[in-house]
C-alpha cells in the first residue's frame, strides 16, 4: 500500500448527524457530507433515538455517494471502510455499521471499527501534525474527560466526570433559562453579555484527582432560580448565564492544567462539542499562560470538525491502520457504552 | 420518610440496594435536581458497584455488570415527545438485573405490571432535605418495602 495515498470512507453515525466522508493519509479531506437532524430534535429537547435511526436509513446511502462524487472518486479507489462502532445510540450505530459492512463485503474493502471519542481527539490531525504524549480534553454533551495518549492510538483516561457531563450541564440549565435545545452556543453569548455575580460552586476544583463533577452546579442554579421565583424576584438572565459559564470553565481549566502539570506534554487538544465555546478557549489560553505553560501548543478543532463527522472517523481510521490495529469481520456489533481504558491510577 | 443531606440520601438507597434481587425495577420520580441520580449511587453501592455512576442523560442507558448483580440505569429525560420503542427495553426489564429508570412517566405504555415507584420531593425551605416516598406495585414490592424499612431503621 502506498502510504502516500491511501483514501479511507469513513461513516459515522453515532447520535444525530449522518456523516460520510472521504480521508487521505489521514489528514486530507477530500469530502465530509454531513447531513443534520438537529432541527428534528429541537422541538424534542434532545435526541431521540427513533427518530435518529430513521433520519440515518434515509440519509446513509445518499451521503456516501455524495461522499465519493464530491472526493471525485470509486469504491475501486479505497484501501479501506471505516465506522464509529461506538459510544452512542445502539439504533443510530448500527445504521452506520451495516452501511459500512455491506460496503466492505460488496467491494472487498477492509472494515476498520473506531471509536467515535478517538474520532474527536484526532480531528485535530486534519488541521495540524501530531506529537506525542499528547493531552486531550474531550468536552462533550455525553464525556467529560482528560485522555492521555503516550503514543499514536494508546488512550487513557486519568480524569472523568463523576455525574453530569458538562454538555449536559448546559442544556439541562438552558431548559431551566428557556434556551432552545442544543444550548451551549446560546448560553456561551449570554454570558459574554453578562458578569459572574451568583459565585455558584466549583466542584473538586481544590481536591487532588483530575476528576470533574457538574451536578453539584446543576443544583445550585436551580435553587438559586427557584428560590428568587418564590420571592418574585427577577433575576438577569444573562448574568446567570455568566455565573454558571465561569464555575464549568474554572473547573475544565483548573483541572486541564493540573493534567499538565502532572504528566508533561508539548501539545494539547481540546476536542468535542463544549470545544466551541468561546468562553473555554479564551480562559484557556489566558490560565496556560499564568500557570508557566504557555510552550504547550493548544490545538481547537476548527469549529466545523468539533460537531460530529465522518472525516474524523476517517483521521481516527488512519492511525489503527498505521498501527496494524486487527480490522473487524462481518460479525462488527455497535458497542454504545465503550470507553478508553482508564489509568490505573484511576481503578484503585 | 425524610433525608436531610445527600450522604443519607445515598445511605437510604444503598439499604434498598442491598435487598434488590434481579428482575427488579425501581421507577425515580422527581424533578430536575432532586437527587434521583444521587439515590442511584446509594443503590449501586448497596449492590457493590464500585464504579462511579454518571448521569444516563445522554446515553439513556448505563449498564454497570461488575456488583453482586447487573444494574441497568436508565434516564428517559429526552424522550418527552415519545420514541422509546427504539430502545428495546422490554429485554432490559425481563432480564438479568436491576433496573433503575429516572423520568419513567415517558415510557408508560413500555413498564412492567408490577414496580415500586420511589418519589423524590425537594423540600420549599431547605435545599438539602428530601421527601422520600415508596409506592409498591405489587405483593413482591409492598414485602420489598417492609425490608427495606425495618433494615434502614434498624440501622
Amino acid at each position: 500500500m502506498k502510504a502516500t495515498n491511501e483514501l479511507i470512507l469513513a461513516i459515522e453515525s453515532s447520535c444525530d448527524e449522518t456523516s460520510v466522508a472521504v480521508v487521505r493519509d489521514g489528514q486530507t479531506i477530500l469530502s465530509n457530507i454531513i447531513a443534520t437532524q438537529i432541527n428534528s430534535h429541537k422541538r424534542f429537547g434532545g435526541v431521540v433515538p427513533e427518530v435518529a435511526s430513521r433520519h440515518h436509513v434515509e440519509a446513509i446511502l445518499v451521503a456516501a455517494q455524495d461522499a465519493l462524487d464530491e472526493a471525485q472518486v470509486t469504491y475501486d479507489d479505497l484501501q479501506a471502510v471505516a465506522v464509529t462502532v461506538g459510544p452512542g445510540l445502539v439504533g443510530a450505530l448500527l445504521i452506520g455499521i451495516s452501511a459500512a459492512k455491506a460496503i466492505s463485503f460488496a467491494h472487498s474493502l477492509p472494515l476498520i471499527p473506531v471509536n467515535h471519542m478517538a474520532g474527536h481527539i484526532y480531528a485535530a490531525r486534519l488541521v495540524h501534525e501530531l506529537t506525542y504524549p499528547l493531552m486531550a480534553l474531550l468536552v462533550s454533551g455525553g464525556h467529560t474527560e482528560l485522555v492521555y495518549l503516550r503514543a499514536p492510538g494508546e488512550f487513557e483516561i486519568i480524569g472523568d466526570t463523576r455525574d453530569d457531563a458538562a454538555g449536559e450541564a448546559y442544556d439541562k440549565i438552558g431548559r431551566v433559562l428557556g434556551v432552545p435545545y442544543p444550548a451551549g452556543k446560546t448560553i456561551d453569548a449570554m454570558a459574554h453579555e453578562g458578569k459572574d455575580t451568583f459565585d455558584f460552586p466549583r466542584a473538586m476544583l481544590q481536591e487532588d484527582n483530575l476528576d470533574f463533577s457538574f451536578s453539584g452546579l446543576k443544583s445550585a442554579f436551580i435553587n438559586t432560580v427557584h428560590h428568587a421565583e418564590q420571592k418574585q424576584e427577577a433575576l438577569l438572565k444573562n448574568d446567570l448565564a455568566a455565573s454558571f459559564q465561569a464555575s464549568v470553565i474554572d473547573v475544565l481549566v483548573g483541572k486541564t492544567i493540573k493534567a499538565l502539570q502532572q504528566y508533561p506534554v508539548k501539545q494539547l487538544v481540546v476536542a468535542g462539542g463544549v470545544a466551541a465555546n468561546q468562553g473555554l478557549r479564551e480562559q484557556l489560553a489566558a490560565h496556560l499562560a499564568a500557570a508557566g505553560l504557555d510552550q504547550v501548543e493548544v490545538i481547537f478543532p476548527p469549529l466545523r470538525l468539533c460537531g460530529d463527522n465522518g472525516a474524523m472517523i476517517g483521521a481516527a481510521a488512519h492511525v489503527a491502520l498505521q498501527k496494524h490495529e486487527p480490522f473487524a469481520d462481518l460479525t462488527l456489533n455497535a458497542d454504545p457504552s465503550l470507553s478508553f481504558d482508564y489509568a490505573e491510577t484511576m481503578l484503585s | 420518610m425524610q433525608t436531610q443531606t445527600a450522604a443519607a440520601t445515598i445511605a437510604l438507597g444503598e439499604v434498598l440496594g442491598s435487598q434488590l434481587k434481579p428482575g427488579d425495577v425501581i421507577l425515580l420520580n422527581g424533578d430536575l435536581g432532586a437527587g434521583k441520580t444521587t439515590f442511584t449511587k446509594g443503590i449501586a453501592q448497596g449492590l457493590g458497584i464500585r464504579q462511579p455512576i454518571k448521569s444516563p442523560t445522554f446515553t439513556l442507558i448505563r449498564e454497570y455488570q461488575r456488583g453482586r448483580y447487573p444494574l441497568y440505569h436508565m434516564d428517559m429525560y429526552r424522550l418527552e415527545s415519545g420514541g422509546s420503542a427504539d430502545l428495546g427495553l422490554e429485554e432490559y426489564f425481563n432480564g438479568d438485573g436491576i433496573v433503575v429508570v429516572e423520568w419513567s412517566q415517558y415510557i408508560q405504555s413500555e413498564l412492567p405490571a408490577t414496580y415500586l415507584t420511589i418519589d423524590l420531593k425537594k423540600d420549599a425551605q431547605n435545599d438539602a432535605f428530601r421527601q422520600i416516598n415508596f409506592t409498591p406495585i405489587g405483593s413482591h414490592y409492598e414485602k420489598l418495602v417492609q425490608q427495606v424499612l425495618a433494615a434502614y431503621h434498624h440501622e
